[in-house]
């Protein structure tokens, strides 16, 4: 069963339909418990990712603070068309949930599909920015802000581009029609992170133009 | 059962070597050095009973509750021994921590004495060098590119800065009993530190920074100083000696160093 | 990610490579991580023999030290540049591929979907891949031995500029010291994947009864270990990337300006900030102790009730002692960093904190000799090992009061106290735990009994051992030996302290030699033991409901039910002296 984003992120995944006894499911083997541990699964790697963005955020603080060769690195215009990219293709991809939750396949492909190819451009305009500093003549070792620049968006598309490979997944297996109960759980496990790159983006938009 | 004289025996034999003290401290030559002992026979104190005491009851439940037929008890705990042993526990940890912030406090959040002398420690991949300001009070300009070890100048001073003319540089740390001395710790490569058994005293010294660290050494002798952080091959060789002498003595050693420049 | 276990019905694996190598079951798994635990533990001890025999006899010539480094130890004597490769790469081993995966991936792999009631891990593929993925960060790790340069010199710490700045500061920290990073970089992903895995399936796939305060106290351990290692793993993976950029990107994370390196001045670098690397490292080093300490309490724990035919005492006391111990874990770093030259009131904050730490680890040793009070105590190999880890646990734990304290770690910091202090505690200790699991748990994965001869040979010979060589590193740090010296012919004050350096050697090698009696029975037994029994201990926890060594998913399709606590040993009125999880309720506990 495909949730909302909004269910989904706000109450957690449906609870499980017998829960006998004291604690336990009571169903370990079945597709109720699957998708649980999908979920716990998921939200423990978005811990990790957030631990590993909190520790550069902390080196960040620490090394601006201390030295005064903090110079501010100008960033690309496209880092903005990049962003609304990003931010349109969470959008897409909720509309296709909505799709599905209503039961029109059809629509589900298109608007997933949307997202994907919407991912890639994301990745394929990261790129772009990249080359146009490189041509600006600001590597990573050019000033501490650049270092954190590439750093930090690097880091980013690396999680992006496992976002990616989950999208095409999902699509490959859309439109070859093979999307049964437990591929409902990878759809949702990859909209949830896809949304939280989203968020994770928009935190280090704000980092690189306020701070950076 | 063996197990059981056996860690009475090992729990003796540790301790007797503390008692004994076999291998221990080098006497103290400062009053922190004094404070620094007090506090740790006080923790020695509460950490020796804490060792016995444990290391007893382990052997003694071991050899007493052996497997001789009869039932054991059944037991899910007790609450009130569970609440006491851990406030006692407590209590007793953070009471050492209170009473040793006094040190501490005494070591680092205390400036250094405004009639400090100082000095500049340069310590380097692998050796140690010591600069005094001179007469004139002022320490000389550096430059990293006037550095050159093997003609003597290993801080790299500036001949053309005037501050300069009477500064002293020696490969040994020398200080005149009695006076509160104030160093300024630098690294020219990687990470090193400053040691003193006698002072009980160490701190790391981190290039990029200056950091300020001082103390006062009561009773004249020379005393070791060998390098305790861990900075490359020569690690274990990078070792000088803090010479403590009277106020005379240092005055003439100063006076020899100028007349030899 | 696989998609977490669905069919009870579903076939085992056919095919040797199927079935041993690239394989799912959790099983398999966690005997794969004990064998690569097994491997680095005799090269780390091995290393640790070199280290010893170096420092006793740093001018004695060794032919064969030529023949293994012709650079290194040209003419048969070790460089100090050696030795200090050596014992970076021994305490590396050690610490990541024995401590932090045979007690949590080996065992917690094999025996927390057994003691939960569950058919397997949540992801099995992501379970096979965390192990293969720790197996290459082994491979990438050894290679550092390999490359021109040899392995990295600046200690499992890696502290820049001595790590950072490149190979100027000495041989090995070329590219030695990049795979260095490379592997731990890997190493951290390969955690993340397990932890997924361990808090998935903790969460999620307990049977039905198994609420979490009757998991039995292995899995509470398994589950904050998972939790620690989930969140610092993370923060080492990002500092990692930190320094191998600034070794070869030329940024400035950690290398500030003014450096003047190997008769060179370094222009390259400017601004950083050495402290903020071992901010980032202990942030994560920290809960890394408390990783390689945590499942071996859960271990004593369930060894201490098992065998004393006793109820755990505090069992909730020893839950929330876990919870504590891996919360406070996150706040205590600094006192790593006592002398580091970092703000000193936070020094006191991190003071108290780890004072604070020290209340529960006191709670679980007084637990477990409440366990044993009024005990009917057996003597099996498996609960010596138990005990002797109590024993062990006290006398190093006691340690960390005095260096716990600024004041003292005046002194202390960087000496052989220090060394004592953790070898005890983390070293030895753990090591123990791991002993202990391997006699308990050995007839369950094998089918086989161990020999119990061989076992208190073991047992008293590594126990003395141990003591005779972590015990004296406290008088040496007594007396100022510092640490990380690769010989003490150049500070006066150390030759008196050679007799006791002589004293641990010789107890090092006597100690080493000890284990093989080990590898003799764990071989041996494996194909001569003597038959076990689906219980041969007459253990409560659902592992032992199962064969001997369980059917490939666990319960044979058939769905456990808990009514019972895991410790419920002596109950009164019962017709036995346990009562096993599964038993029908009628059966009379507490729990």
């Amino acid at each position: 069963m495909a949730g909302t984003l909004t269910r989904d992120i706000l109450k957690g995944p449906p609870p499980p339909t017998d829960r006998g006894g004291d604690g336990g499911s009571g169903l370990p083997f079945g597709p109720g418990a699957n998708r649980r541990a999908s979920f716990t699964g998921l939200f423990v790697l978005l811990a990790a990712s957030t631990m590993v963005f909190a520790a550069f955020t902390s080196a960040f603080v620490v090394r601006r603070g201390l030295s005064d060769d903090w110079a501010t690195m100008p960033k690309p215009p496209i880092l903005l068309v990049n962003t609304v990219v990003l931010l349109v293709s969470s959008f897409v991809l909720d509309q296709s949930r909505r799709a599905l939750k209503a039961g029109d396949r059809a629509q589900f492909n298109l608007w997933w599909t949307g997202a994907t190819a919407l991912g890639i451009a994301f990745l394929a305009g990261q790129s772009v920015a990249w080359l146009q500093l490189k041509n600006a003549g600001i590597f990573v070792a050019t000033n501490p802000s650049s270092s954190f620049f590439y750093v930090l968006t690097a880091a980013h598309a690396f999680h992006l581009l496992g976002g990616v490979a989950a999208l095409v997944y999902v699509d490959v297996q859309a439109w070859r029609l093979r999307l049964g109960p437990a591929k409902r759980t990878a759809i949702d496990v990859t909209a949830i992170f896809w949304h939280f790159l989203d968020g994770l983006w928009l935190y280090l938009m704000l980092l690189f133009y306020v701070w950076g | 059962m063996l197990l059981a004289p056996l860690v009475w025996a090992i729990a003796v034999a540790t301790a007797y070597f503390f008692f004994a003290r076999t291998w221990w401290f080098p006497p103290p030559i400062s009053q922190h050095g004094l404070a620094y002992d007090a506090q740790f026979n006080r923790t020695l104190l509460v950490v020796g009973i804490i060792f016995i005491l444990a290391q007893f009851a382990l052997g003694y439940v071991i050899w007493k509750f052996r497997n001789d037929g009869r039932r054991a008890g059944y037991s899910h705990g007790n609450n009130k021994l569970e609440t006491l042993w851990t406030s006692a526990t407590a209590i007793l940890f953070l009471g050492l921590v209170v009473m040793g912030s006094k040190i501490w406090a005494s070591v680092h959040f205390d400036e250094a004495p405004p009639d400090a002398m100082t000095i500049e420690v340069m310590s380097k991949q692998f050796a140690w060098n010591f600069r005094y300001p001179g007469p004139d009070g002022k320490f000389g300009h550096t430059d990293l590119k006037l550095i050159n070890d093997s003609a003597g100048n290993p801080m790299g001073l500036d001949d053309k800065d005037p501050a300069s003319k009477d500064d002293i540089v020696s490969a040994s740390l020398k200080v005149p009993a009695g006076k509160p001395i104030k160093l300024i710790l630098h690294s020219r490569d990687v990470i090193h530190n400053f040691f003193v058994r006698e002072l009980r005293l160490k701190q790391d010294i981190v290039p990029g920074m200056e950091i300020p660290f001082h103390f006062q050494a009561d009773q004249p002798g020379i005393y070791e100083v060998p390098c305790s952080e861990l900075c490359g091959l020569g690690h274990f060789q990078m070792r000088t000696t803090m010479q403590v002498m009277s106020q005379a003595e240092f005055d003439q050693w100063m006076q020899q160093q100028q007349a030899q420049k | 990610m696989s998609s977490p276990v669905a069919h009870p019905a579903h076939a085992a694996p056919q095919g040797f490579i199927k079935r041993y190598v690239f394989s799912q079951d959790h099983k398999v798994i966690g005997i794969q991580y004990y064998f690569l635990g097994l491997f680095s533990v005799f090269i780390g001890m091995a290393l640790s023999l070199l280290m010893r025999f170096h420092m006793v006899n740093p001018n004695v010539t060794v032919k064969w030290f030529s023949w293994l480094w012709p650079t290194a130890a040209a003419g048969g004597i070790m460089t100090p540049e050696l030795y200090l490769s050596l014992m970076t790469m021994h305490g590396t081993i050690m610490v990541f591929f024995v401590l932090t995966t045979v007690p949590q991936s080996g065992f917690g792999n094999y025996f927390l979907p057994l003691q939960i009631g569950a058919e397997d891990m949540a992801f099995p593929v992501l379970n096979m891949m965390s192990f293969w993925t720790t197996f290459l960060a082994l491979v990438v790790m050894v290679a550092a031995f390999f490359v021109q340069g040899g392995a990295p010199l600046s200690g499992w710490t890696a502290y820049p500029p001595l790590s950072g700045a490149g190979r100027i500061t000495g041989p090995g920290e070329g590219m030695g010291q990049n795979l260095w990073i490379l592997s731990i970089a890997i190493f951290c992903g390969a955690s993340l994947m397990g932890a997924i895995n361990f808090i998935a399936t903790t969460v999620d796939l307990r049977c039905k009864g198994m609420t979490l305060m009757r998991m039995p106290l292995t899995c509470w351990t398994w589950l904050v270990t998972a939790i620690l290692g989930l969140l610092g793993f993370a923060v080492l993976l990002a500092a990692g990337v930190l320094l191998l950029l600034d070794r070869l990107a030329g940024s400035s994370f950690f290398l500030p300006s003014g450096l003047y390196i190997s008769d060179q001045i370094i222009t390259a670098h400017k601004g950083g900030s050495p402290l903020l690397w071992q901010h980032l490292f202990w942030f994560f080093g920290h809960p890394e102790v408390y990783i390689a300490i945590l499942p071996g309490m859960g271990v004593t724990s369930q060894l201490l009730s098992t065998f004393s035919r006793k109820p755990i005492f505090g069992y909730k006391a020893m839950v929330y002692a876990v919870l504590a111990i891996g919360f406070l874990g996150f706040l205590v770093w600094g006192h790593h960093m006592f002398m580091s030259g970092m703000n000193p009131y936070s020094a006191l904050a991190f003071s108290v904190l780890t004072m604070c730490i020290g209340v529960p680890s006191a709670i679980k040793t007084f637990n477990w000799i409440g366990t044993l009070w009024n005990g009917k105590i057996h003597f099996d190999t498996a609960m010596m090992f138990a005990l002797g880890f109590v024993s062990l646990f006290v006398t190093g734990g006691v340690s960390g009061i005095f260096l716990g304290q600024p004041a003292l770690d005046l002194y202390f910091h960087d000496t052989y106290f220090v060394v004592g202090h953790f070898h005890m505690i983390m070293g030895v200790a753990a090591i123990f735990g791991m002993f202990a699991g391997t006699f308990y748990w050995f007839p369950k994965a094998s089918g086989r009994m161990m020999n119990e001869t061989l076992g208190k040979i073991h047992f008293y010979c590594t126990f003395i051992g141990v003591y005779a060589i972590f015990t004296p590193m406290h008088y040496l740090g007594l007396a100022g030996n510092p640490r990380r010296y690769s010989a003490f012919t150049d500070v006066e004050y150390l030759g008196k302290l050679i007799p006791v350096h002589t004293f641990m050697t010789y107890a090092a090698y006597f100690t080493a030699a000890a284990q093989i009696i080990f590898v003799i029975n764990l071989f041996w037994s494996m194909k001569k033991g003597a038959r076990a029994p689906v219980n041969p201990w007459n253990a409560t926890t659902l592992e032992w409901t199962v064969p001997s060594p369980p059917p490939f998913d666990n319960f044979a399709g058939v769905h456990p039910v808990v009514y019972h606590g895991p410790y419920e040993y002596s109950v009164p009125g019962a017709a036995r002296d346990f009562i096993m999880q599964t038993d029908p309720p009628q059966v009379q506990s507490e729990a």
